[in-house]
């Protein structure tokens, strides 16, 4: 009993409510850090455009309108780059998920013959590879140059991604392959059937890695598609449209520019957010799932 | 003695292998199968870019290829290292890698620990949800609102004014001793969060029972940390710098890109950036090869010295 007095008096001691005080401010200056640029972006996208150069628009817009984002619907290239990234994310993730799946299936069966060396084939390309100029033509002479391919045929497999599926199917038990043989099925029943749906979790978690690096890439596209506008990626888009807004800066240049109330600030302010937010509305429901992949990732063989 | 060892061992392969027979590789067809297909995927998108690393040796022309173009050596590194920017690159690269390694692992550990005292479950959450966010935006995104917010109108310069931190307007791009810093707060902003999670794992997993014996003997909150959480989480310390060590010289393209700019040039420069303008906007295929060359077996001998260090401290290790 008195050792709970105690107790309670230590947690209310001075140092401690110091520590706590320090504590709330430094994670509120954390968040603050974190979302005040966002939000301010956020603001500029709804707010008139001439309207902004005045500066002053912190977290609400003072003059309120739309024509930000009917502006940014409109920029041809930026719904072109929209589809081809919708469509390289969809395709690519796919394609990514099933070719590790099957590779992390493969190395992680007790009795396969080639169980190390498989293995070790894909972790050595995890520390060593090409570099850029060998690579680059290499896709060159394979003419995934300036075609939609290049974006989901090369990176499919990724050791990262498969040591982390693998880890996960390392942990089921045996014996859901053993009585699976012995009701006759094949190794293609039992992944598909058995093991793939246990997997669910994990397949989830890498998904996501894959998606969101294919939704974010933007480099690709500018080496190997730029001569080609049919293929290039919202992403990539969107960096023309800020070197563009950089090089013109508030000047009276872009004053005269925006004869009407768009400027190139505000558009590129729309455009951001348009890009960020299918990823921002999508995270915080798969939280537990990177979580998961990352401690999986971080346990060594 | 020995030989009870070598059949021990043998036992234990036995156990773990299975023996190479026609019968067994009738039965993994299926496996065989596509494992071939995965290894020649691997043959071609992998591997075969390292045969490329002949060109640094010759004297490289498209129209002769690999296979018919001269062999000049070690010509073309010369002519690296005795070119004044490919020194400074390697100088940008090192300290740039350097900088961020230290800064965004430091505010990891820190922010993990700290978040870990928060006693409010909501809170804890929410400001761990908000702390992930940036890792999930584009450098296109995270380098447009980082020119928006320093921009010489932006709620940087404006905060600065206000109090009279400055007399007029800063350009931090404009400067090249802002750059490292700028491209360290960079990181910093958007991987803070997302390398805070292993190490919350890990100190989730420190027994409980290690604070309240901590607290009966009259530790408070800093001793805690100091005697609990940090020696808990160690061997998830080590083991993260070790992998990053290796990734030293990787911290360099795509914000340095983005960022860059003509002012800024002699600080910005990477390896990477420098890689890119030779090969690919000069087409010196050779020159932009040996310079990659260069950087992956540096980053290799950094890995295999992080690792031996390791090693011999008797720490985690990669391999």
């Amino acid at each position: 009993m008195d050792n709970v007095v105690v107790r309670k008096k230590k947690n209310m001691s001075a140092p401690n409510v110091i520590f706590v005080i320090c504590n709330t401010i430094f994670m509120i200056a954390f968040v603050v850090i974190t979302l005040y640029p966002i939000i301010n972006t956020l603001a500029i996208s709804f707010n008139n455009g001439t309207d902004a150069l005045r500066g002053g628009v912190y977290l609400w817009p003072r003059v309120w309108t739309l024509k930000n984002y009917t502006t940014v619907l409109q920029k041809d290239n930026l719904i072109t780059g929209g589809y081809i990234t919708v469509a390289r994310t969809v395709i690519g993730t796919l394609l990514s998920l099933a070719a590790n799946a099957i590779l992390a299936f493969i190395v992680s069966r007790k009795r396969f013959l080639f169980r190390k060396e498989l293995s070790l084939f894909w972790v050595i390309t995890m520390y060593v590879n090409g570099g850029l100029i060998p690579t680059f033509i290499l896709y060159k002479n394979l003419g995934l140059t300036n075609s939609f391919y290049v974006y989901v045929i090369p990176g499919m497999i990724s050791a990262f991604n498969m040591l982390v599926i693998r880890t996960f199917m390392n942990g089921l038990p045996d014996s859901l392959e053993e009585s699976a043989q012995l009701d006759g099925a094949g190794y293609t029943q039992i992944f598909v059937k058995i093991i793939s749906p246990l997997c669910k979790p994990v397949y989830a978690t890498v998904a996501l890695f894959v998606a969101v690096g294919q939704w974010n890439s933007w480099f690709d596209a500018m080496l190997y598609n730029r001569m080609s506008s049919q293929y290039t990626t919202l992403q990539y888009e969107l960096m023309k449209l800020l070197s563009s807004v950089t090089n013109q800066g508030n000047s009276v240049e872009s004053m005269k520019h925006a004869a009407g109330t768009v400027t190139p600030t505000s558009v590129r302010a729309a455009a951001t957010i348009l890009t960020m937010l299918p990823i921002v509305c999508l995270y915080p429901f798969l939280q537990k799932y990177f979580v998961t992949g990352l401690t999986l990732g971080g346990v060594k063989e | 003695m020995a030989s009870l060892t070598r059949v021990k061992t043998k036992a234990k392969t036995n156990e773990l292998r299975t023996r190479f027979s026609w019968k067994e590789v009738k039965r993994q067809k299926v496996l065989l199968f596509w494992s071939a297909i995965i290894v020649a995927y691997g043959i071609v998108f992998y591997y075969a870019p390292l045969a490329g690393w002949l060109m640094a040796f010759q004297d490289y022309k498209p129209k002769d290829g690999l296979f018919g173009s001269a062999f000049i050596g070690l010509a073309k590194f010369q002519r690296l290292f005795s070119d004044a920017t490919f020194l400074r690159v390697i100088r940008n690269t090192l300290a740039m890698g350097v900088i961020n390694l230290i800064s965004t692992f430091v505010m990891a550990i820190l922010f993990a620990i700290l978040l870990n005292e928060i006693k409010s479950k909501g809170g804890k959450k929410v400001v761990q949800t908000i702390s992930y966010l940036p890792h999930f935006l584009s450098w296109i995104i995270v380098t447009g609102i980082l020119h928006d917010a320093l921009s010489t109108s932006g709620i940087i310069n404006e905060l600065l004014l206000k109090f009279h931190i400055l007399e007029q307007p800063l350009n931090f791009f404009a400067h090249p001793k802002y750059f490292w810093p700028l491209v360290a707060f960079a990181n910093v902003w958007k991987e803070t969060g997302w390398n805070a999670i292993i190490y919350l794992a890990a100190i989730t997993a420190i027994d409980p029972s290690l604070y309240e014996a901590a607290s009966i003997d009259g530790a408070g909150r800093l001793a805690k940390i100091k005697y609990v959480t940090l020696p808990g989480i160690r061997p998830t310390i080590m083991i993260t710098l070790l992998m990053n060590v290796g990734n030293v010289l990787n911290a360099g393209f795509e914000i340095q890109y983005l960022l860059g700019n003509g002012l800024v040039q002699s600080v910005s420069q990477t390896i990477d950036i420098y890689v890119l303008k030779w090969g690919i906007s000069q087409g010196d295929y050779a020159m932009g090869t040996a310079a990659g060359i260069f950087k992956s077996l540096v980053s290799i001998v950094l890995i295999v010295i992080a690792n031996q260090i390791a090693k011999h401290n008797g720490e985690e290790r990669l391999f």
